[in-house]
């Protein structure tokens, strides 16, 4: 199943475009609209991320928090979820976001084997470091599950080497010092921060946290492997519109020139 | 779990979002250098003392004494500077926060007394505060909140959710996820991902130190047991310290609630990891973290520090279980046999000292009052605290 996250950025890369990965939360806006949006955002999407809702978030701001309370309250759970991914049409790779007391109340070993019974092929756990993550990969590489890796705009340049060293599947690069939520602009310094990433990466990179417009995708398109877009995305949803409505446009945004970007060599840091 | 850094056996380790890491990473580092740091030592001891207070008093509590049947000692962190014990960590984690150059601090409160000791800790030092507080809390301790400001601390109710100090941590915590370069974030108790329970622990252990000097002065002897309520269990590891390597028992006492739920992890509760560590606490069977209840803010939480999870899997310490109405009686008992207004939070450690005693009568005690009650009055006014006796008093929850 890591194989065909590998797939998905080889697809995109072909095709000149940056890869796009929106974020939906499973339950919301409610179980059966999760459904139809993850059908929905298979045309626009080369990797899909799905966010199983959890009470006490630490990584994510006012818009997913809220849509994960709701998702919730409907009732939403890890096993719905992944009944959900498993009854899915064929579509592009899914990878799961949740938090770590998620994965451990599962039972690791568990959530990897339910995990990739249900089509599923990674998970972004963030409040799992590297540090803490040596059994929870080693579970995961036995399913064939990806854990991705994260990069911080304050990982320093040795860290990020150690952590690239590990990588699985795509290297996940949060752009700010924050939580998630959409953002005016970007910060300085991502081009460079992606570009270093990049040169120690044996995995594509891609960037996420604030990114809701097609300028700051066409920023970022010669840069990265891959784009996240999730709050923005839920706000949209949250607020009626339709998946087509947002990604179409993000969509032709991750559209490069040409080829421009240097190719993963899978060069070990 | 493989044995990464910060744990006791299972518990504790570093369960945060990467941004935080370089943080950690970098506070580890800064703690060690500050403790061997002379200058640094003698500033803490010269504040704990000129500004906090220090020592506070072992008080022998004779008519209480009498009335429990044994002999109970009274540790004074009430008289510690802003009411409660938390100022012992407050300054000493500003301290090293000014010293590793940050400017900015933030902090969670439940009771409201972490919040004033840190804003005052903040005033001292000429460092910018700010503290994010339950909704509910903001409600039922309102004069803190207003000490809080009064200190030039910025004072954000947290309105998601329960509304209560697990909500507080969640927000003080994306805050620092936001502010990595100039801000601390000073946490209130021994919970938290490494190396918060270890600093905590050492801050508030001159509670320990204290303690055990002055029974020993007093009576020539160790205390049959020492008691102390635990929410995140900051006072208690604090007196635990002191008595960890003697033969003296160690007491903690989570608080019960009424029906309407709990907030007893250590007894009810099992493994997981929330807020940066593994540990006990209340979750359902989905990993989801569950609300909690209990008349005391500042035990309102439904983790509790990993090292208090050693201890308890080690069985060097015991921990109990104390509902609303037994600490409350204990509340009104002190008040009326001692002239001394106890925090709801300490009341629960006066009540499981009442419990023990009359299993064990003649015992030695030394009980943990760590802070004051004048915060509680109007929440107690409130609702019509009822009259209580000596021996009056029925258990309500059973020990855990």
């Amino acid at each position: 199943m890591a194989d065909s996250v590998a797939q998905a950025f080889a697809k995109a890369r072909d095709e000149s475009r940056a890869a796009l990965l929106p974020f939906l939360m499973s339950g919301h806006p409610t179980p059966q609209a999760f459904a139809a949006n993850l059908h929905a955002a298979a045309a626009h999407a080369d990797i899909i991320e799905v966010g199983v809702p959890f009470s006490d978030p630490l990584a994510d701001g006012p818009v997913i928090q809220a849509a994960a309370a709701k998702a919730l309250g409907h009732g939403t759970t890890l096993s719905g979820t992944l009944e959900a991914l498993r009854l899915r049409a064929p579509g592009p790779p899914v990878v799961l976001m949740l938090g770590i007391n998620q994965v451990l109340a599962r039972g690791v070993d568990k959530f990897a084997k339910q995990a990739a019974e249900a089509g599923v092929s990674g998970a972004i756990v963030p409040d799992l470091p590297h540090e803490e993550a040596g059994e929870i990969r080693a579970a995961f590489t036995r399913q064939g599950l990806c854990l991705i890796a994260m990069l911080a705009p304050t990982t320093p340049q040795p860290r990020m080497r150690t952590i690239l060293g590990q990588a699985r599947g795509f290297a996940y690069l949060i752009s700010v010092a924050g939580v998630t939520g959409a953002r005016d602009s970007l910060p300085t310094g991502t081009i460079e921060y992606l570009r270093r990433a990049r040169e120690h990466s044996p995995v594509p990179v891609c960037v996420g946290f604030g990114i809701s417009k097609p300028e700051h995708i066409e920023h970022l398109r010669d840069h990265a492997d891959g784009v996240v877009v999730g709050s923005a995305l839920v706000r949209a949803l949250e607020g009626g519109a339709t998946v087509a409505d947002v990604l179409s446009p993000l969509r032709l945004a991750c559209r490069r020139a040409a080829s421009k970007l240097p190719q993963i060599t899978g060069a070990k840091p | 779990m493989t044995a990464t850094k910060g744990r006791y056996g299972v518990h504790g380790g570093q369960y945060v979002p990467e941004t935080l890491m370089p943080n950690l990473i970098a506070l580890e580092a800064g703690y060690q250098a500050a403790r061997e740091d002379r200058a640094f030592t003698a500033n803490l001891e010269a504040g704990l003392r000129e500004f906090v207070g220090r020592a506070t008093p072992l008080y022998f509590a004779r008519r209480l004494s009498q009335g429990y049947d044994g002999n109970v000692y009274l540790k004074r962190e009430d008289l510690a500077h802003t009411g409660a014990h938390k100022i012992n960590n407050a300054l000493g984690q500003a301290m090293l926060a000014q010293r590793m150059g940050k400017t900015r601090i933030v902090a969670e409160t439940g009771a409201g007394q972490h919040g004033v000791a840190t804003a005052a800790a903040c005033a001292r030092l000429g460092l910018d505060c700010t503290v994010y507080m339950g909704a509910l809390d903001c409600e039922r301790q309102r004069p803190n909140v207003q000490r809080m400001q009064l200190l030039g601390a910025r004072v954000v109710p947290c309105e998601a959710g329960s509304r209560n100090l697990k909500v507080a941590i969640n927000e003080a915590i994306r805050d620092w996820i936001s502010h990595p370069d100039d801000t601390h974030y000073l946490i209130g108790s021994v919970v938290g991902p490494h190396p918060y329970p270890a600093i905590v622990r050492d801050f508030q252990s001159v509670i320990g130190r204290e303690a055990r000097a002055q029974i020993l002065e007093r009576t020539g002897t160790l205390p049959d047991a020492v008691i102390a309520c635990v929410g995140g269990g900051s006072n208690a590891m604090g007196l635990f310290a002191g008595f960890v390597a003697d033969a003296t028992e160690l007491h903690g006492v989570e608080a019960g609630g009424d029906g309407r739920g709990h907030a007893a992890p250590l007894s009810h509760g099992s493994i997981g990891v929330l807020h940066g560590a593994m540990q006990y606490l209340l979750q359902d069977e989905d990993g989801q973290i569950l609300n909690t209840h209990s008349i005391a803010p500042g035990l309102d939480y439904p983790g509790v520090g990993p090292e208090h999870g050693g201890l308890k899997d080690t069985r060097r310490a015991q921990y109990h279980v104390v509902g609303d109405a037994e600490a409350l009686a204990a509340f009104h008992e002190l008040a009326r046999l001692e002239g001394l207004i106890p925090a709801l939070e300490s009341s629960h450690a006066l009540a499981f000292a009442k419990r023990l005693l009359k299993q064990r009568p003649g015992l030695t005690v030394i009980v943990n009052l760590s802070g004051r009650g004048d915060k509680d009055l109007p929440a107690l006014m409130a609702t019509g605290g009822p009259e209580c006796e000596v021996g009056e008093v029925k258990s309500e929850v059973s020990n855990g």
